[in-house]
Parts: C-alpha cells; structure tokens; sequence
C-alpha cells in the first residue's frame, strides 16, 4: 500500500468508522455502511466484518472469572506477571487484528478495499482505505 | 533513552514506561516513603524482634515493597492517552457532518445513550477530537487521558482508565504501612519505657522512633482519608473528575440522575475496577515514525543512530518481528518496508 496520508487523491479515499458510545465507554464500533463504500462490497458482508470486531471487543472487556483470576494472581505477583504473559486483552486485540488481516487479503483487497486496525488509532476509530483504481 | 511524545510525557526504557513531566514531587515522596522505612528497618526492628517476634520486619518488609511496587507501576504506565486525530479524521469529519455551520472547535457532539442519557461531546483543540464520554484532557500533561480522575503529582503522572488500580493499591498498601510504623514506633518505645521506666528516656535512646512517628503521624490522616475517599469513589464508578463536577447529579433532559456507566452493585464496581479487564496502552511507543507521516503521538525524536540527525529515524522490529506496514526507512540499519500487513506488539 503507497502512502496512505492524504483522504483523497487520484488513488485513495479514506472513510473512518467511529465508536458507538451508546452503551457506555465499552469498545464498539459504529455497525454502519458508509455511503461511498456503496457498489464495491455487498451491505451484509461489511457490517458482518464489524460486527465480528465488535463480539472480540466484547469478549475482551467481559468481567469473568477468567479476568478475576488473572488480575488477582498479577496482584499476588506484584505485576511481575504481566511481564511474562499477554493479558485476555491484548490476546484478544491480536485475535481481531488477525481477523482484519485475514479480511482483508480474502474479502476487502480484491475489491479495493483496505481496512486499518483500530488498534493503531487508539480504538478510536477503524479507518477504511478504498482505492479507486480496481485491480 | 528518553524520548518525547506529542503530550508533556516522557518515554523510558524503550516505550515500557510513560511518566508525566514533572518527577520532582513523585521523587520527594520516594524519598519520604524509603527514608521513613529504613529508619524503622535500621532503629526499630531489631529491638522488636528481640522484644517480640521475627515477623515484625517480615510483615514490614511485604507493605513497602508493595508501595514501591505499586507507586512505580502507578508512575509509569501509560493511564490511557488517546492518540492524537490525524489532519485526515478532521478531514472526514467536517465533511460527514456538513450539518453544522460552526467550525469544528466550536461543535458539541450529542450522544444518546441506551440508558437515556443526553451527553455531550466537546471537541479537543490540542488533541482534534471529539471527547469520548469519561475522556478529559489533562493540561499539564497535554493529552486527553481515558477515565480521566486527575493528575496526582505525588506519582508524577496522571491517573486514568489504565493506572487507576495501581493508584489504589498504592493508597491501601501506603496506608496499611503508615499505620503498621506508627504503631510499633508506640510500641516501641511503651516497650523500653517499661524496661526504663521513662517514656523521656526511651525517647532519647531511639530518636529516630519519635521522628518516624511524626511523619506517620501527619501523613496518616491524609492518606486514610484519599483511600476512603476512592473507595466510595470506586463503589459508585465515579471518578474524581466527574465528583468534583458532580456531572451525575445534575438533571438531564430526557434521562435519570443515576450514573450510566455505574453497574448498579458497589461490589460489582470495585470488582470491575480492580480487578476487571485493562486495555493495552493506546500508544504504539515501541515504534518510530517518519516525522512527514504525521502520525502523532508515537515516539518522533532521534534514535541512538547518528546517521539520523534530521529527525528521521529508522523502524526497527521487535524482538518478536511484528512490523506495521504505514512505517517506511529513509536511511539506517532497518531498512524493510512491510507491504504485508501483520499485527502490532503490544507493550
């Protein structure tokens, strides 16, 4: 992918999904369709891809036994044992980042579509590339 | 190597650590915390395990690594800096939202809540964003900060969504120690003022015991009383913030006075906030940028290389691979491109 810092030029347009904060500060994206990714994907399958992102937020900012656990023995550990291991959290950011990837090479490349991980904006918000010129 | 990010923060260890600007308040309170304790440790101890019991020190022991602990992970994690907006999100967002004639800085974004509550969303001029709820923007430290509760200058940084628990348990553990050094400082010195039969005489034997008590003495009532202050603070889900601007107990329109973010059980909260689950830092501190890229709020000083003294430095990978794919080299050791796109390390 060229340079990807201008929103619109002979080659690219960039559109950004925001967080939907309707239901509190828990991370969740905007299940929208953005107008001008309209003729380049099918509606469903786009909003599917967000939707999928959003279910592995969720699981991430679940309070469950498996977090209690892990945060009472990081706290036994003095933290040390954040050092060692990757948290629920952070597994569950490389799962959706892995998922993205995987997105985009089977379903939004062909079609001149890529999509950023959100993580690089902070889970701020998950910025699209469409390129004009099809492959 | 330290380095500077977009925000008053300071950069260490290779992106492991994000203070606050200012350390001169966090270090006076190290000092009062390890002088205090070695004067117990070095004066005290010794007479009551003779007197007493072995564990005395062993207990003590436990509480002040604890409040190092605790004090350095509170000072040195990232409390949840927000990345600043890129020209181009500004861009999108004027355009999508060509409702409105004021210019961007001037808006307020309404969000409508499944609870029924009404918030309103102002627009960050430094970071070029519009606030998520519960975000604040710390002036001294120049980011908005997610759970924003304040800027403890005794810890050095701010206290946000990612340090809060530390903060806590260094308040409990600092207090548990405070009590635990006073308290056999008294006993102490009712110890030998028995063998000696004047308090004036066991006094003038360990005067190191009276000017620990002192400190324990003065700092205790502050400490106790910003311990139970958080945690009424944590069994509501407010931060201090929001206390002080007593956001929850003013009437809007459309929506109850209860806090929309509270779950409803004052054991549930504090579970959620002590032990619930952290988000990685929101920063990619381990990375380096090209500075014409302007992707804020990543590490865009110069690196150890002196083949990169205008600014621009190299990516280098990390110890496990993982490259991003927006980060070219102009010059320096490192010099792939990634055209692949794989996952961030998380630090």
């Amino acid at each position: 992918m060229d340079d990807t810092t201008r929103l619109t030029s002979e080659q690219s347009i960039k559109l950004f999904i925001q967080r939907d904060y309707s239901e509190g500060t828990a991370v969740k994206f905007q299940e929208r369709f953005p107008s001008e990714l309209e003729g380049k994907i099918d509606r469903g399958k786009f909003i599917d891809i967000i939707r999928h992102i959003n279910s592995i937020f969720e699981e991430a900012e679940a309070l469950s036994c498996k977090t209690f656990t892990e945060n009472c023995c990081a706290c036994l550990t003095g933290y040390l044992l954040l050092l060692c291991m990757p948290t629920h959290y952070e597994k569950c950011v490389k799962r959706a980042a892995r998922y993205i990837s995987e997105e985009n090479e089977r379903t939004l490349n062909p079609k001149g579509i890529f999509m950023l991980d959100p993580m690089e904006k902070g889970l701020r918000c998950i910025e699209v590339c469409i390129t004009n010129n099809r492959r | 190597m330290s380095q500077y990010v977009e925000s008053r923060h300071r950069v260490f260890c290779y992106g492991r650590c994000i203070t606050g600007q200012n350390h001169s308040i966090f270090c006076l309170a190290l000092l009062l915390i390890t002088v205090t304790s070695s004067l117990f440790f070095v004066f005290d101890c010794p007479y009551l395990t003779k007197e007493l019991s072995p564990l005395i020190p062993v207990f003590a022991a436990i509480l002040f690594l604890s409040v190092i602990c605790c004090i350095l992970r509170t000072a040195c994690t990232d409390p949840g800096i927000l990345p600043r907006a890129t020209p181009d999100e500004l861009l999108y967002l004027e355009r999508t939202d060509n409702t409105q004639t004021v210019a961007l800085s001037g808006r307020v974004m309404e969000l409508q809540m499944r609870s029924g509550h009404v918030l309103q969303l102002k627009f960050c001029q430094t970071c070029r964003l519009f606030r998520p709820p519960r975000v604040s923007h710390c002036s001294l430290c120049n980011a908005c900060i997610a759970n924003f509760d304040h800027h403890c200058p005794w810890v050095g940084n701010c206290v946000g969504l990612r340090n809060y628990r530390y903060f806590y348990l260094f308040l409990l553990s600092l207090s548990l120690l405070c009590t635990y050094i006073f308290v056999f400082n008294i006993v102490n010195i009712v110890l030998r003022s028995q063998n000696n039969s004047t308090v004036a005489d066991a006094i003038r034997e360990t005067p190191a015991t009276m000017a620990e008590a002192l400190i324990c003495f003065f700092s205790i009532w502050s400490i106790i009383g910003l311990w139970s202050y958080h945690t009424y603070l944590i069994c509501r889900s407010v931060t201090t913030n929001e206390d002080i601007k007593d956001t929850w107990a003013t009437p809007h329109r459309g929506g109850n006075q209860i806090n929309p973010f509270s779950r409803g059980n004052g054991l549930v909260n504090c579970f959620a906030a002590l032990c619930g689950p952290l988000p990685p830092s929101f920063l990619n501190l381990r990375a380096f940028v090209k500075e014409e890229n302007s992707i804020p709020m990543t590490i865009t000083g110069t690196n150890n290389n002196n083949n990169t003294s205008d600014g621009i430095v190299g990516y280098f990978p990390e110890e496990n691979g993982n490259y991003s794919n927006r980060v070219g080299n102009t010059s320096g050791i490192h010099s792939t491109q990634q055209q692949r796109y794989l996952p961030r390390d998380y630090a």
